[in-house]
This record gives structure tokens, C-alpha cells and sequence, in this order.
């Protein structure tokens, strides 16, 4: 039994096969084509804090592979209002499906699920944790846009500190030789453990605090939301969100062949007339979170083995 | 006239910790889960032969097991257990920190699943990478300020 708990339990080479094989999923994830390899499987989706994205994804990679899911989002409904610990709902829920997808508030919760599940867990973001299938998906979309996922210059930008996806991110990226560049307000730059790694690796590019020091030689750019209640006062946050949004004129300085990636939901860091720029590749990647998640359904359910 | 002053008197049997960290001896006591209404002699800032400052405990009746004194080594690593037996020394060795710690800390992290109230125990492992020294296996966050997360 396989879990997706951080991406840091992959290898490249194993990563790599998930994405070979998101690849052969596009047309059934476009409804394309048909699929029923997971006909009969169940997938529990219960997510503990809000999510669009991962949870609609989720269901119709589940869908797509002819499999039917079950689940909640939010806990309103559910026995953890009466106090329930997540050991007991995992054990309850795993008796139910074939694999349980789970997002939860508490850093370390998919962990604790492995331990009291008997199906495996894959880990839909906990707490300021781990995200790993939005971790692959990018990879993915990077593979997709550049035509390769080594040797890159990129450039990560905004909230380095508390932004859940790019540490992950930014310590698959180095894994596979790419530099990276650290672009982030004074206070939200990226945790010391992930540059200390991204140092011992050799891959840590410039660490700064404007995105118009890397933009240049950039082939990607990662932008991420900057949230209000990081600040102390809404002054501050409109300075320093000014001076981190991605417009026109931003990207019009940086490679002809340069891809903008946001994890979603953006707010105003890239300002609306960005989306009909060739870079703009974020609602693709959005679109790729089905591909990439069948890909990880069908190799943990449906036995598709050599993860 | 001349005085004779004993600071501590030698114990017959019972345990020796040397070289504790100044200041940290009431630590070792809370890792080590002895409680201070044994008999037994603190000493806090003791001076040091090889120089510096040092605390030292003398507990009566208890001898440290490995497993112990690789507990004590989270608060005070190099420090050294001597394991005394009708007043000699039969056993002496330095505290190892140990690659697994599990129930003993509790997780700095106040938002890891840790610190819910789970069926389960707070475990970290030993990273050369980490700060501290240590960093939970849960939440993957390296422990910080490692003494105050000693669980009473």
C-alpha cells in the first residue's frame, strides 16, 4: 500500500513515471475518451477546511476512471462536531473506500492518517504542510510548457513563508536541478529548513525582494496569493501587494518563452489583462490537477504498481 | 582553627550525572521523570576543573538505564552518568543522543496534529540538519527551544 503523504517520499525517477503517465490521462481527463479502470472503486474525499480546486479535481479524476466517490467538505455535518478525534474518523472511513483523500487545518494529520487507515491516504494539504499532488501538477504543467523539468530558472513569489505549495515546490524543483530564485516581502520569506536545503543542494538562485531583480532570466514564474491578515495594517499590505502584482508591463521584461503559474485563487496578484498573454499558463495548470490525479488514483487504487 | 567543609557528600549507591549544561540540571530531573522528593544533592553552577561552569546531580538509590541517559542527553548532551555501587564506580558512560524520541516532548508546533487530542505519541527523529537537533515526524518542523518541551 502506497500513501501520498510529501512529495519528498518520491523519488525522481518515481515522479517522473506519474507524470509519464498524467500524460496518457489527458484525453480521458478532457472527456476525450473513455476509461473505466477504476469501475466499482470508492474514493473518500473529506476535506476538513474549504478547497475548490483539489476537491472538484479529485471527484472528477474519480469520475473520469469510472470510480464513484463519497465524502464531506467541512465539518459542520459530521461526528467531528461531537468531538471526534481524525484516528477514529480515518478508521471509520477506511472501512468505506478504497482510498481516502484528505485535507485538514493541522500540519502533520495525513501522517496520523497512515497510521489508523487501511486504504491508502493521499494528502490533500495540512495545515501549512504538505500539498504534494499540487506539487506533481505543477511539475507537471512546467513539463507540459517547457518541453523539460530540468536546468530551469525559477523564480517563486509572494508569500514564501506560510504559502503551503512552495516548499514543496521548491524542494521538487531543486531535486531536479533547476535554480531557484526567492522573490518575497521582508517577513514572508521562505522558512530557513527550506533554504538551508536549497544551499546544501546548490540551488538556491537570489533570495530578494522584488520581482523586477530575476524577471529577466526567469523561465518561470510561480506567483502566490499575499494574505491581508499578514499584516498589521491594511497600508502596509496595499504597499507591499503593489509592488508584488504581475501586470503586462512586468512580463513584457522577461523571456519570450517565460510561463506564469499561480496555484489558485489568485486575488489580485496578476492583474486580470495578464490571462490573455501566451505565458498566462495557470488555468491550464488548474486544468492539469485532473490528469495528474487520475494518474495517482488510478497507480494507488487501481494497482498500476511502481509507485 | 581550621574548617573542614564537605560542599556534597559522596553517595554509596545511586547514580552520578557530571558535566550537565549550567543551568539545566532541573531539566534533567523533568526528562528523566524523577521527582525532587528523593534524596539526592543539585548542584547549580558548580565550578568546572576543565574550566566554565556545570551543574551536577548525585540522585541516591536510582541507576540510570541507557535508555534513560539517552533522554538525558536532549537536554544536556556530553554530559556523564555514573553509576555508583557501595560508594565505587561500576559503570561510566556520556549521555548519546537518541535517533528516535518518542512521548516525551511535546511538538513546538502548536497547530501540529501532535498537540490534538489523538491516540497517539508525539515522536521526532534525530536530524543533523536541524538546529535543534531534532525535528518531528509529524509536521516535519524542527523543535524549538527543546528544554520547555519536555512533557511533565
Amino acid at each position: 500500500m502506497r500513501h501520498v503523504i510529501s512529495v519528498q517520499d518520491f523519488s525522481a525517477e518515481e515522479i517522473i513515471h506519474i507524470l509519464d503517465r498524467a500524460e496518457t490521462m489527458v484525453d480521458i481527463a478532457r472527456g476525450e475518451a473513455v476509461s473505466e479502470i477504476l469501475k466499482g472503486k470508492v474514493l473518500a474525499a473529506i476535506f476538513f477546511e474549504p478547497s475548490t480546486r483539489t476537491r472538484l479535481s479529485f471527484e472528477t479524476a474519480m469520475n473520469r476512471l469510472g470510480g464513484g466517490v463519497i465524502g464531506f467538505a467541512g465539518t459542520e455535518a459530521t461526528s467531528v462536531v461531537k468531538g471526534e478525534t481524525l484516528a477514529d474518523t480515518i478508521r471509520m472511513v477506511s472501512g468505506y473506500a478504497d482510498a481516502v483523500v484528505l485535507r485538514h487545518p493541522r500540519e502533520g494529520a495525513a501522517k496520523l492518517a497512515t497510521q489508523f487507515s487501511e486504504v491508502p491516504i493521499l494528502n490533500a494539504g495540512d495545515g501549512a504542510g504538505q500539498h504534494p499532488t499540487q506539487t506533481m501538477l505543477d511539475l507537471f504543467t512546467i513539463r507540459t510548457e517547457l518541453g523539460r523539468l530540468e536546468g530551469l530558472n525559477i523564480s517563486l513569489v509572494g508569500d514564501l513563508r506560510y504559502g503551503r505549495t512552495v516548499h514543496s515546490l521548491a524542494i521538487a524543483l531543486a531535486k531536479f536541478g533547476n535554480t531557484i530564485n526567492l522573490v518575497s516581502p521582508e517577513g514572508l520569506e521562505m522558512p530557513g529548513e527550506v533554504i538551508s536545503h536549497l544551499e546544501e543542494t546548490g540551488r538556491l538562485g537570489t533570495a530578494c525582494h522584488s520581482p523586477e531583480d530575476v524577471i529577466a532570466d526567469t523561465d518561470m514564474l510561480y506567483v502566490t496569493r499575499i494574505q491581508k491578515e499578514r499584516f498589521p495594517d491594511v497600508v502596509e499590505y496595499e504597499k507591499v501587494a503593489g509592488m508584488y502584482r504581475v501586470d503586462p508591463e512586468l512580463v513584457s521584461r522577461g523571456p519570450e518563452h517565460m510561463i506564469i503559474l499561480h496555484p489558485l485563487p489568485r486575488v489580485n496578484e496578476i492583474t486580470p489583462e495578464v490571462d490573455s498573454l501566451p505565458q498566462a499558463k495557470y488555468f491550464q495548470q488548474a486544468f492539469n490537477a485532473v490528469p495528474v490525479r487520475m494518474a495517482l488514483l488510478s497507480m494507488v487504487i487501481g494497482g498500476y504498481q511502481n509507485v | 582553627m581550621s574548617k573542614k567543609f564537605m560542599k556534597v557528600q559522596r553517595i554509596e549507591h545511586g547514580t552520578v550525572i557530571d558535566h550537565i549544561l549550567p543551568g539545566r540540571a532541573f531539566d534533567v530531573l523533568r526528562v528523566l521523570g524523577i521527582s525532587t522528593d528523593r534524596s539526592m544533592s543539585i548542584l547549580i553552577n558548580s565550578h568546572s576543573a576543565k574550566g566554565g561552569t556545570k551543574d551536577i546531580l548525585k540522585i541516591e538509590n536510582v541507576e540510570l538505564s541507557d535508555e534513560e541517559a539517552s533522554r538525558l542527553a536532549l537536554v544536556s548532551p556530553h554530559a556523564t552518568v555514573n553509576i555508583i555501587v557501595q560508594g565505587a564506580v561500576v559503570k561510566k558512560f556520556n549521555a548519546e543522543a537518541p535517533e528516535m524520541v518518542r512521548g516525551v516532548l511535546s511538538c513546538s508546533n502548536p497547530n501540529c496534529i501532535s498537540n490534538q487530542n489523538e491516540p497517539i505519541q508525539s515522536e521526532f527523529r534525530l536530524s543533523s540538519e536541524s538546529e535543534h537537533g531534532y525535528v518531528c515526524t509529524y509536521c516535519e518542523r524542527d523543535i524549538v527551544d527543546l528544554a520547555r518541551r519536555i512533557r511533565a
